[in-house]
């Protein structure tokens, strides 16, 4: 696909993601951390674990437990957010969870817990997306066992035509988004959300598109890895 | 941080049961993997306080909306658009594994879920709820309850609350010299289209529609996706641990799409032979 007739509001083609970079390992005190910029959003995640369980009646006797929380600073947005969980939060914290949790071979870790957090420090359309790669770098970075990585991204509609990696602008003023998360080497979608209006055909086509920003993410999540694993001098860790 | 959460038991032999069944493509239920469960729409349930009311019976799944018009300030942001928000509650009389007390995430999803089909879609034109610009708008409010838990509450709720704004009223008002009027009469509600949810689920390689709640527990992903009068798919959800392939969500948005047409024809035909 090359640059399309219709402009996009970011002047950006068709099948153009934002400028995306991640970077693994930035919190020390983490078993595994990533930070992601994807076009205006800052987003750190830091996973905790395989550790203790609390309260203990959560344990899983035969596998790990996994918990989630999304969670947006109050200068993230452009009118402060109040600083309580919002219901907002509550769904994404679920459904990145379950989007990340068919990666983790959480049999490995019976009566454990491993703990996914995610800091909302800058928003920008696509929020959730950009925090399941950083998660999905985190789990990685961690030593988590895991079937694949996690990579995520969304297609949609602005301007009357499919489009991939919607930005806040589009998304407020566009006519769809539809953000999917998906088990690369798998093939599978763990995350699949829709708003807006979509017929069959830009349905599918978004949906390929989707898929071809995962493929990008992918290659991104696992270069920064690299990076951290093979190239880092000043790493304390991953020796 | 969401707590874990007290899961649905289903013991080896119904579990056992279900997928031995599914690997010969029937249900425990004799259903077919794509058929729904008997679906029951009644209009009209609740005359006295509310502006319009519907329960929906889908195999042992009951639930029940009602919907509230008033009248509010805008919001800053939207001066000439009135407010539409829906919202489901799990009461503890509808399952023994629903406690009292504030919404839980799998509760919230739900509400959050049947709120954005319904404002995809459109179906409600908020310009048209506007009153006076900047003064006055309506609110309409649709909380649904869910009264028996058995599976597919995405659907049954999205259903109550549809039938329940179809055939909904409210007041209607007139402006002179500046002042806004009551009138004494009614009017129905904006509706511009009906959306229409459907959710599937996914046990093993197997796809089934409208799962009951064992099938549901023991499911490995859930998906809705919510179409519209033209066609459209407005909305979607997935949702479990577990994912579709690519080519099974576009098989799934096939069918969504002709399920979502014959219940939608149920919905309309509910509300007309009740009004």
């Amino acid at each position: 696909m090359s640059k399309n007739n219709i402009e996009r509001i970011s002047g950006r083609a068709q099948d153009e993601l934002r400028n995306v970079s991640i970077k693994a390992g930035v919190i020390k005190n983490a078993d595994g951390s990533a930070l992601i910029e994807f076009g205006k959003n800052k987003i750190i995640a830091a996973v905790f674990g395989p550790k203790e369980v609390h309260p203990k009646h959560m344990m899983s006797s035969n596998k790990a437990v996994i918990k989630c929380r999304y969670h947006m600073m109050p200068f993230s947005t452009d009118t402060r957010k109040r600083p309580n969980i919002s219901r907002r939060e509550i769904e994404i914290s679920k459904v990145i969870r379950e989007a990340v949790q068919p990666a983790i071979l959480m049999e490995d870790y019976p009566r454990t817990a491993i703990e996914i957090y995610i800091e909302i420090l800058q928003s920008d359309g696509g929020s959730r997306c950009a925090a399941i790669n950083a998660a999905s770098t985190a789990l990685a970075d961690a030593g988590i066992n895991m079937r694949d990585l996690v990579t995520a991204c969304a297609a949609g509609k602005a301007n009357g035509q499919v489009v991939l990696d919607v930005d806040d602008n589009e998304d407020k003023t566009g006519e769809a988004d539809m953000p999917i998360a998906l088990l690369p080497n798998m093939g599978l979608i763990t995350l699949f959300q829709l708003d807006g209006n979509l017929s069959k055909e830009e349905f599918d086509k978004a949906l390929e598109l989707a898929k071809t920003g995962c493929d990008k993410l992918y290659k991104l999540q696992r270069d920064a890895l690299s990076e951290k694993y093979f190239n880092d001098k000043n790493g304390d860790k991953g020796e | 941080m969401p707590a874990v959460k007290k899961h649905r038991i289903v013991d080896s032999i119904t579990k056992e049961s279900i997928i031995t069944n599914l690997s010969n493509s029937t249900r425990t239920d004799n259903r077919g993997l794509l058929d729904y469960r008997n679906l029951e729409i009644e209009i009209n349930i609740l005359k006295d306080k509310t502006n319009g009311s519907a329960k929906v019976i889908l195999g042992n799944t009951e639930v029940w909306a009602g919907v509230k018009v008033e009248t509010a300030q805008p919001f800053p942001d939207t001066p000439a658009e009135g407010v539409m928000t829906c919202n489901a509650e799990m009461l503890p009389i509808s399952s023994q594994y629903v406690e009292p007390g504030p919404p839980n995430e799998d509760t919230i999803e739900l509400s959050r879920v049947s709120d954005r089909g319904i404002r995809e879609s459109g179906m409600i034109d908020v310009a048209e709820l506007c009153i006076k610009e900047g003064e006055l708008v309506y609110s309409v409010y649709i909380d649904v309850a869910v009264i028996n838990e058995d599976g597919n509450l995405f659907d049954a709720v999205s259903y109550a609350g549809t039938a329940a704004l179809l055939m909904a009223d409210m007041s209607k008002f007139t402006i002179e010299d500046d002042e806004v009027k009551m009138l004494d009469e009614r009017q129905p509600l904006p509706i511009k289209s009906l959306p229409v949810s459907t959710t599937f689920a996914k046990i093993g390689d197997k796809i089934i529609l409208d799962p009951n709640a064992d099938e549901q527990e023991i499911a490995d992903a859930r998906i809705t996706l919510v179409t519209d009068e033209n066609g459209k798919y407005v909305s979607a959800q997935k949702g479990k641990p577990g994912g579709f392939t690519f080519d099974e969500l576009k098989e799934i948005s096939i069918i969504s799409k002709d399920k979502g047409e014959e219940i939608r024809k149920k919905i309309k035909e509910a509300v007309n032979n009740g009004a």
